[in-house]
């Protein structure tokens, strides 16, 4: 069957966590679905693929889910790390529905594990998924295949069709050629722009081009772009992308989970100059991980510097690469590239502020450095234990925050109102309730939430 | 067997792989390969023979990594996981170049032995029967337990050694019969077959979940305990009752031993069809022929006891009856060789484990 044979009832353009919801309830009312997704086989699920858990209220213990997490104390997490940049009526709308969508996602294949280990900290909020995000698209896709929806691959879709306020088709490459594909009703579950190193050299600064994209390369923001070109409203900052420290020897897209590095707290950290530049310490490192992308993107080439010595070297998960070694701060610092005297300038100053007093890794330990500018407030312990170990650091990026603007039914906002039968989910609407910083595993809770929605609401407008 | 012997290709590219899964753990759910592997920052050889050995192929870790070709990070920790087992068993094993041999081209060999030895069976005939009836019409029970006694003791022998060799290695501290429990109830029930929660493993169906692996495997190894145990009542009936066979189906002996042949036939005609199924990228290519030769093992022996119980009145029972121990004698003799090893390793590998998390 050629896929521009017929009008398809919902043509979902995307192929992560949200346009797979949203195939799925399509689906299962009975209309025909077509999903085109960019990336080819093995990388297909978008961003989701690299995923490990969902965020979700509870007013009990629920599947793998200790305890409960009110709509009240989550809204509340929700405005810590946005600093109110949220829209307060999607947001509760995607936490109170976020309950009924574990049940629904187990009942749609997927599975959960306890907390792993090293995350004891979300066992109550964040529901795993066993064997992680990429089992959860392959449940998802054999769900949506079962229940008779067509899959294309490597189906780049260029421009999304709009006459006055009704979609009409999408034109879509695939192996080379260009379809035009009718569809009574669009889902556009995308993503973000985060891949397109251009746009977001344009769009934050010269810098980014140094910076690592942990996700997909496969989210370049071409229908985002497209949208916002015919006159979508747009949400989110849209030269902000949400970026943390992450091993600077990651690969330049998809190094995914295994690039993080958790050593920061237990080390000293320098630019390419040997200097310091911030509290190491300030708090808890699931506290400050997200802003140290943002640290280390203004230090000059957009690179730190993370420098541990051996009594710290099994306080933290382990990285995929091995750290750099040596028997001396002076000849780690020749190793990783760093001005030798400047380096062993600033860890003398370093540990020289250093007090004695009990070191507690896993707490505010209030072991801060005397006199030092920038202070270290916790777990400031003197370099001073051979071997020496050095990781670089540079910004990794996780998403970016403009969007298209949905209401509560996730449909989208053209110039002239809603359009008639476009909606949207997951990241390519997400900064409207995320619009800075970011809470672990909400970005599935948005993508199910209103992947979902927008599924039913496209399916009910066919029917 | 020095250590310097597992500083291999297959240890090395198993560690690039642990190390990146180490910092991921997004599979510590499937199996017992991923909560032993957190245990550790680095891996000995050691580590890595243990951690090949828990590892049942279940294959539910590839098809869940973001990791895997064409991304650069290349994982396939089921079949780098394979290539250890297949290299260290191997070692493990005494004469190793005959392992080696096994493992290359086991169906060859196991049909050459099962052939071999039937003829030699059959040719036993002439020698003199001391008057017996029914089977031992053919060869004394005597002449049997001779020829079958040492084929049985040898190859144990070897086994221990090989496992006392792998019990080195990994390090193994003094077993308390609580280890040996716990590594026998996950053998019994297959728990690293069972994807963390019940819902089977990846081995044929790609991203799907199965089980039919996990009740072939239990078909198989039950049918031969059952065969085995049918084996020894009956030689325990022979020498202390002087009950001797044939023996009618009411008897314990065939109580124990038709169904279990019954399961082995069926299991093993299972498994192989499932091995065929199955993406070859995903496991060892070199010992592919050794599993498939050990399945057929297994096979000849449930299937020619079978035959022979069915034909036991008929001219054809002498050259079943040559085929069935040439059958059971060739599974014996290359127990250490062939994939048979899986089971005592395994068997020390889990019980390394119990060990390990208490």
């Amino acid at each position: 069957m050629t896929l521009d044979a017929t009008e398809w009832d919902v043509i979902v353009v995307g192929g992560g966590n949200a346009a797979l919801c949203a195939a799925i309830e399509a689906a299962e009312t009975g209309v025909s679905v077509l999903m085109l997704e960019g990336a080819p086989k093995p990388y297909r699920g978008g961003n989701s693929r690299h995923t490990r858990n969902f965020r979700c209220m509870h007013s009990g213990p629920l599947s793998v889910l200790t305890d409960s997490y009110g709509i009240d104390e989550y809204y509340d997490d929700l405005l810590l790390v946005t600093k109110g940049r949220t829209d307060e009526g999607l947001a509760r709308l995607a936490i109170a529905t976020s309950e009924d969508c574990l049940p629904w996602m187990e009942a749609h294949g997927v599975r959960f594990q306890p907390s792993l280990s090293g995350t004891l900290s979300l066992s109550r909020t964040n529901a795993f998924f066993l064997g992680g995000g990429k089992a959860l698209v392959n449940a998802y896709y054999n769900c949506a295949t079962d229940l008779g929806v067509t899959v294309a691959y490597e189906a780049q879709v260029r421009h999304v069709e709009i006459s006055g306020n009704r979609f009409e088709s999408v034109e879509v490459e695939i192996g080379g050629e260009t379809l035009r594909i009718r569809g009574r009703a669009a889902v556009l579950a995308s993503g973000g722009f985060q891949s397109d190193i251009d746009w977001l050299a344009r769009a934050w600064g010269e810098a980014a081009r140094n910076f690592l994209i942990r996700g997909t390369p496969y989210n370049r923001g071409v229908v985002l772009k497209d949208m916002l070109d015919q006159g979508a409203e747009s949400v989110g900052d849209p030269t902000q992308c949400h970026a943390v420290a992450i091993d600077g020897r990651a690969p330049k897209f998809d190094g995914g989970i295994v690039t993080r590095l958790d050593c920061v707290p237990f080390s000293v950290v320098v630019n390419k100059n040997g200097e310091r530049f911030y509290d190491e310490g300030e708090d808890v490192w699931p506290k400050r991980y997200a802003i140290w992308g943002r640290l280390v993107a203004a230090q000059p080439d957009q690179v730190g510097y993370s420098l541990i010595d051996a009594k710290s070297r099994d306080l933290f998960m382990p990285s995929v690469f091995p750290p750099i070694e040596a028997g001396s701060i002076g000849d780690l610092a020749d190793k990783m590239g760093l001005p030798r005297a400047e380096v062993e300038a600033t860890v003398a100053a370093f540990n020289a502020a250093c007090r004695p007093g009990d070191f507690h890794p896993t707490e505010l330990d209030g072991l801060a450095t005397d006199g030092l500018e920038p202070a270290k407030t916790n777990w400031a312990r003197p370099l001073d234990t051979p071997p020496y170990y050095g990781y670089s650091l540079r910004p990794g990026v996780t998403f970016t925050y403009l969007g298209l603007k949905v209401d509560d039914t996730a449909r989208v906002t053209g110039s002239g109102g809603l359009y008639d039968n476009v909606w949207a989910a997951g990241e390519i609407m997400a900064g409207s309730i995320l619009g800075q910083g970011y809470l672990a595993g909400f970005g599935m809770t948005i993508g199910t939430v209103f992947g979902r929605i927008a599924g039913r609401e496209a399916a009910a407008h066919v029917a | 067997m020095s250590l310097d012997e597992f500083q291999n290709a297959p240890i090395d590219e198993a560690r690039r792989q642990l190390e990146i899964c180490n910092a991921c753990r997004y599979c510590e759910g499937y199996c017992a390969v991923f909560p032993a592997m957190t245990r550790q920052k680095q891996f000995a050889s050691g580590d890595i023979t243990q951690l090949a050995t828990l590892c049942h192929n279940c294959r539910g870790c590839y098809y869940a990594c973001q990791y895997t070709a064409p991304h650069e990070f290349d994982l396939n920790l089921p079949q780098a996981l394979a290539e250890v087992r297949a290299e260290s068993w191997q070692a493990l094993a005494w004469p190793i170049g005959f392992a080696r041999l096994f493992q290359r081209s086991g169906l060859a060999v196991a049909l050459a032995f099962v052939v071999g030895f039937a003829l030699l069976f059959w040719l036993a005939r002439a020698l003199p029967n001391g008057g017996g009836e029914g089977f031992y019409a053919q060869l004394s029970h005597n002449a049997l337990m001779a020829i079958f006694l040492p084929a049985f003791l040898l190859p144990l022998v070897a086994i221990i050694v090989a496992l006392r060799r792998y019990w080195a290695l990994v390090g193994g501290g003094p077993i308390r019969a609580r280890h040996l429990l716990s590594a026998l109830h996950d053998a019994a029930r297959m728990r690293n077959l069972d994807g963390g929660q019940g819902q089977g493993c990846n081995f044929e169906v790609e991203d799907r979940f199965s089980g039919a692996r996990r009740s072939a495997h239990q078909l198989v190894m039950w049918g031969f305990l059952l065969c085995f145990a049918a084996t020894s009542v009956a030689t325990l009936m022979h020498y202390m009752m002087g009950w001797h066979a044939p023996y009618a189906l009411l008897t314990p002996p065939k109580i124990l031993g038709v169904p279990g042949g019954i399961m082995l036939v069926v299991g093993t005609i299972w498994l192989a069809r499932l091995k065929r199924r199955a993406d070859p990228e995903l496991s060892a290519k070199s010992v592919a022929s050794g599993e498939m030769g050990f399945v057929a093992l297994l096979f000849l022996t449930g299937a020619s006891g079978l035959a022979l119980y069915a034909a036991r009145n008929t001219g054809a029972m002498p050259l079943l009856l040559a085929l069935h121990l040439g059958a059971v004698f060739s599974f014996f003799l290359l127990m250490p060789y062939s994939k048979m090893i899986h089971g005592f390793v395994r068997l020390a590998a889990l019980a390394r484990d119990a060990q390990d998390r208490s």
